[in-house]
């Protein structure tokens, strides 16, 4: 698009605000971080189109980590929560639309995969994958059990605070976003050395989800709130506002 | 102090960890769900227009080591330059053609595999055209934030000689890791390395 056009494209990534890619207390990033530095360019079509998925690739159950590997009539072990928030671009408008994707370990801190090998059982119904499109607003919501820490071999004593990841499509690939999202008072957090590459505790808060007891459904589930922000699109005169304003 | 601008911020990244396959690609991971298959898998719906091809590639780590645990998506216009995207204003994409699909690495040698058509060309921001291309995005194990790069073709040189992008790279000596080889009739492949001599180009779009 021109200069006169209404596609002004998307936001830089304010890399102080994201990981570097070499961070040696987190081990495997050592040989997997280019050294050279990123080459900038604006925009293009190509990073602002994305694909679509419609409301009809998500089943019933997709949104219900309980229930959608469990048998009939069973369900999966562990402490019943709910995770919900918004997803949001940086002008704070929601967006809509959004394939959401996200894995975690069982109660116990283990992940059902061939080349897991943590002591902890697997629950037999527990797969640990649910998805869903996020709703008008860009509101969502999904039930899980709390996933366990797990030890993991980084260091010799390294252990991985309670956490869920997220996988997050937005409306342009320039938006493409893979993050984790912890747990409100996991004395974790802090010793962690993957939540250790994140540059300021303001970034460590924003991916803690709180508990929210006014959402917490009695005798049933916990709630957490989890608001997930994707880079903003650049916006026109006729446009800047905040949604809902 | 003067007024506040009222952006948020992008959520901070935090690395896809070793078993992205089990959000992603669960059947390809062994967790039977989703009717059994997993998106992106296949990027063709229908009888697709244009050039089919298959593109091949082994993303390596600095010490040259395969990655065994990476996640690769490649997102791309069809054969006559148009996304499948619900903000595509030029044109409607081949309905067959769903410009997306993501592939695990094997299990054993780390090769992905993209079943795809040859892109059409795309204008750039002032309305010169690039050269055909596909955006590729990595993600594994030790990657803190999804690595965004591109894949050229080498036998579109004309093509890649007037690229708004492949022109404006300092580093000529670099172009060559953006480019995919022809490696038989309809086979490209393209090697991703993470460090060393060969480094990928990779973008901060
Ligand atoms: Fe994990």
């Amino acid at each position: 698009m021109t200069e006169n056009g209404q596609n002004r494209g998307y936001i830089a990534r304010d890399r102080d605000r994201q990981p570097d890619a070499y961070t040696p207390g987190y081990k495997t990033s050592v040989k997997r971080s280019p050294q050279a530095a990123l080459l900038s360019f604006p925009t293009t079509l190509s990073e602002e189109t994305s694909p679509v998925f419609g409301h009809g690739l998500i089943g019933k159950l997709d949104n219900d980590l309980i229930h959608n590997y469990a048998k009939p009539g069973e369900s999966a072990i562990g402490p019943r929560i709910i995770v919900y928030g918004r997803l949001l671009d940086e002008t704070g408008r929601g967006v809509p639309g959004a394939l959401l994707e996200f894995w975690q370990a069982n109660a116990g801190g283990r992940y059902r995969h061939k080349k897991e090998g943590y002591i902890a059982p697997l629950d037999p119904n527990f797969g640990g994958c649910g998805r869903l499109i996020t709703g008008e607003d860009g509101s969502y919501e999904f039930r899980t059990i709390q996933p366990g820490p797990y030890p993991w071999p980084n260091g010799p004593n390294e252990w991985r605070p309670a956490h869920i990841h997220f996988s997050v499509f937005g409306h342009g690939f320039a938006q493409r976003l893979i993050t984790q999202m912890y747990f409100e008072g996991d004395p974790l957090i802090p010793l962690c050395p993957i939540v250790g590459v994140l540059k300021s505790q303001q970034a460590i808060d924003d991916l803690t989800a709180p508990l929210d007891m006014n959402r917490t459904l009695p005798m049933d589930a916990r709630a957490y709130k989890f608001d997930i922000v994707l880079r903003g699109r650049r916006q026109t005169y006729f446009e800047n506002r905040r949604e809902g304003l | 102090m003067v007024q506040k601008l009222e952006y948020l911020k992008e959520s901070p990244s935090q690395t896809a960890g070793p078993y992205v396959h089990i959000g992603c690609m669960p059947n390809f991971s062994g967790i039977e769900i989703y009717g059994g298959s997993d998106l992106g898998r296949s990027m063709k719906t229908g009888p697709v227009k244009g050039e089919e091809i298959t593109v091949t590639g082994i993303v390596h780590d600095g010490m040259g080591t395969p990655l065994r645990d990476a996640m690769i998506e490649i997102w791309q216009a069809d054969a006559a330059g148009l996304y499948a995207s619900a903000n595509e204003t030029r044109g409607k994409a081949d309905p067959n053609f769903t410009g997306w699909g993501r592939s695990p690495g094997d299990p054993e040698t780390g090769e992905f595999v993209f079943e795809t058509v040859k892109p059409g060309r795309v204008p750039f921001r002032d309305g010169r055209l690039m050269a055909p291309h596909a955006t590729l995005w990595i993600v594994a194990r030790g990657i803190n934030i999804g690595l965004q790069t591109r894949m050229y073709f080498e036998d579109e040189a004309e093509a890649n000689a007037e690229d708004p992008i492949l022109t404006r790279i300092e580093h000529q000596s670099r172009v060559p890791t953006l480019l995919a080889r022809k490696t038989g009739e309809g086979a490209y492949r393209f090697d991703i390395h993470l460090q060393g001599p060969d480094e990928t180009i990779f973008f901060d779009f």
